[in-house]
């Protein structure tokens, strides 16, 4: 008999894999074959081009913020307005591609995870306009933090099961969405939410956002005839930093900056910065950096973002990281907070609070920018949701 | 021959099946697992799985979940825990196996925890989230060793990933009698039979069946079609409304009149 080992493609180099309960193996060979299978067809590529037009509102613009990069030096900063996606977020552009999988395999119940519940809500999003079945795990204390998010999947004809295991947050979530998937795998599709989990769940969330950096190449090349010096986003998961950053990974002139959430401080346990200060270890189905103690119970990460709220990230990001072609940083929330108030004053665009960690980071750096060089913010949400956390730390009663 | 597949043979020579309670360590604290361990025996066990607290265990249900947070809250940490069985292991007739998540592996060093298991008495691992395939230097860590890795099937699994896992296990072939975490279910399965017959066609490996066994008729069932028995959910039941264990040795001793 050949020797048993993993497959290759399982793997972004020492990083991805495949760590879950038997049960799932087979239906993660079934996925893979029909990604692999129906996305490269244009039937399909042309459905979800359509949607991504008439539905989600792409391409979003690429916006040159004048005023922004004015009061902060010489360069030039664009923002990528995935906020004005459908649904407030680049969580769409991942939802709308797994859903056109989903129904192709047949599948009638979508199951996802929820953090901030902006993933959850393009989920029910989805799922209602494609009419099947819906059900959104999301951690009970998250459902306190997020209770408007939580009314509109409800809305949306969702069903959001509180999970009160753990920490009752993200991680959770997804444990409960996992063990959901393992007892009803013939007719449930797992619908996850960023480009972490078990292959080739990371590979097809970053293909699906990776419309955002292909828009933002042209875009950019279109406006002013060269590619960006710098290209910043936030990374919780990490989908929309993969979204924005695959499209330059060739680029080795374009510096690729990815900002985790360092909470009250990297020098606290009360962060998110799985890449930072995190060591390798295995979550949610993958090889990756993550937030554990020396006995490899996982820790609880902590951000005034609830959507970079996570103790791990994708597993290509700790490759891209161990390979040193993306840098990351990390923002506090009290940074994330000026940055959010800056944004919101000079441009009069709200940014969600997981962005204004990328725009927090995009401030120091464009105080350094020189004449004429150019930084692209990824700017993944709009801060609708945000608007109670933020009231709620300027002591402001609703 | 390691231990475990050791007593498989011993038992298959007298004709007798494996009875194996899973109990979670250090539930309802490291103090009372020495005396768990020997009531098990003394109520005929013929090996214990012992499971590992851990914060995110995606292959529980809610009933070993909970008596995994409530040893972690009970401060059973691995290294206490490993300290905790060392002194007794040698003496106990039994084989201890434990169930152990990836991710205490990985953050432990993949040789540093198996020698680790070796130096508690340890006899060899379940891994719930570990596939053959990303076994490669786990495997060969337990042959140098000797200690067990024993493998999971699923009712999901084709017949290709049934050899893997055969190939792969060196105690027994864990098979997983449902779709689902870990828990206490009424009945089984209908086609249950069928894929333990089809399991025990292909592996050269005993077959011990597990998840969702609770209740002595169904084990006379399975323990009439496998080599052995798996019971967790409702041993970690019993002892976790019952720390005196009365409630957990009146179910064990059922069980195994049953198998």
């Amino acid at each position: 008999m050949s020797p048993i080992v993993p497959l290759d493609e399982w793997y972004f180099g020492a990083y991805g894999g495949r760590y879950v309960p038997e049960t799932l193996m087979t239906a993660l060979d079934e996925l893979t074959d029909a990604y692999r299978t129906y996305a490269p067809t244009r039937e399909f590529q042309a459905e979800l081009d359509q949607l991504y037009r008439f539905y989600a509102g792409r391409p979003t613009p690429l916006y040159y913020a004048d005023r922004f990069s004015r009061a902060l030096g010489k360069g030039r900063i664009y923002f990528k307005r995935e906020d004005l996606n459908h649904t407030g977020a680049h969580k769409i552009n991942n939802a709308l591609g797994q859903i056109l999988l989903a129904k192709r395999m047949g599948k009638r119940r979508i199951i996802a995870e929820t953090g901030a519940g902006q993933h959850g809500v393009a989920t029910a999003t989805v799922a209602a306009k494609f009419g099947l079945e819906c059900v959104v795990y999301m951690g009970e204390v998250d459902m306190a933090r997020q209770a408007l998010n939580v009314f509109r999947m409800k809305l949306l004809g969702a069903q959001v099961r509180p999970v009160t295991s753990g920490s009752r947050t993200l991680k959770d979530a997804t444990n409960e969405a996992i063990r959901d998937w393992v007892t009803n795998v013939d007719d449930t599709y797992y619908l996850i939410g960023s480009v972490v989990g078990p292959h080739p769940y990371p590979e097809i969330v970053r293909d699906f956002q990776a419309v955002i950096g292909r828009e933002t190449r042209l875009q950019l090349l279109t406006l002013t005839g060269r590619l960006p010096d710098y290209v910043v986003a936030c990374v919780g998961g990490g989908s929309n930093a993969l979204g924005i950053f695959t499209a330059f990974l060739p680029d080795p002139g374009v510096k690729l900056i990815g900002v985790e959430a360092a909470g009250k401080g990297l020098d606290t346990e009360e962060h998110a910065a799985s890449l930072k200060k995190g060591a390798p270890g295995v979550l949610h189905g993958a090889k990756s950096y993550l937030l554990s103690d020396p006995d490899g119970q996982i820790r609880e990460a902590y951000s005034i973002s609830a959507g970079l709220d996570y103790p791990g990230v994708g597993p290509e990001h700790s490759y891209l990281k161990d390979r040193g072609r993306v840098e990351y940083r990390a923002i506090t929330d009290w940074e994330a907070l000026e940055a959010f108030t800056s944004l919101t004053r000079t441009e009069g665009i709200i940014p969600a609070l997981e962005s204004a960690h990328a725009v927090a980071e995009g401030m120091k750096l464009g105080r350094q920018l020189e004449q004429d060089e150019i930084m692209v913010i990824n700017l993944s949400g709009r801060g609708d949701k945000d608007i109670p956390t933020v009231a709620q730390l300027m002591e402001v009663n609703l | 021959m390691n231990r475990v597949a050791l007593r498989f043979q011993e038992l298959q020579k007298t004709g007798r099946k494996a009875f194996i309670p899973y109990i979670m360590g250090g539930d309802p604290d490291l103090p009372s697992l020495p005396g768990i361990l020997e009531t098990l025996v003394v109520c005929g066990a013929d090996l214990i799985e012992i499971g590992v607290p851990f914060s995110d265990p995606l292959a529980d249900g809610p009933l070993i979940q909970a008596a995994g947070m409530r040893a972690l809250q009970n401060g059973s940490t691995l290294t206490k825990l490993l300290a905790t069985i060392e002194p007794v292991a040698t003496s106990l007739p039994v084989p201890l196996v434990f169930m152990v998540y990836y991710n205490q592996i990985v953050r432990r060093g993949l040789r540093r925890f198996m020698e680790e298991v070796k130096a508690a008495g340890g006899a060899g691992l379940i891994i719930p989230d570990l596939p053959p395939e990303a076994a490669v230097e786990l495997r060969g860590l337990a042959a140098e060793l000797d200690l067990s890795l024993n493998f999971l099937v699923a009712p999901t699994s084709p017949e290709e990933r049934i050899l893997l896992a055969v190939t792969a296990s060196t105690g027994f072939l864990y098979t997983v009698s449902v779709k689902g975490v870990t828990g206490v279910r009424r009945g089984l399965p209908p086609e249950l039979p069928d894929f333990i017959q089809q399991v025990k066609a292909l592996s050269s490996r005993p077959v011990a069946v597990g998840f969702g066994i609770a209740h002595p008729e169904q084990a006379t069932i399975i323990s009439r079609l496998a080599d052995g028995v798996i019971i967790g959910s409702a041993i970690v039941q019993a002892i976790g409304e019952d720390p005196g264990l009365k409630r957990m040795t009146a179910l064990v001793k059922q069980l195994r009149a049953a198998i």
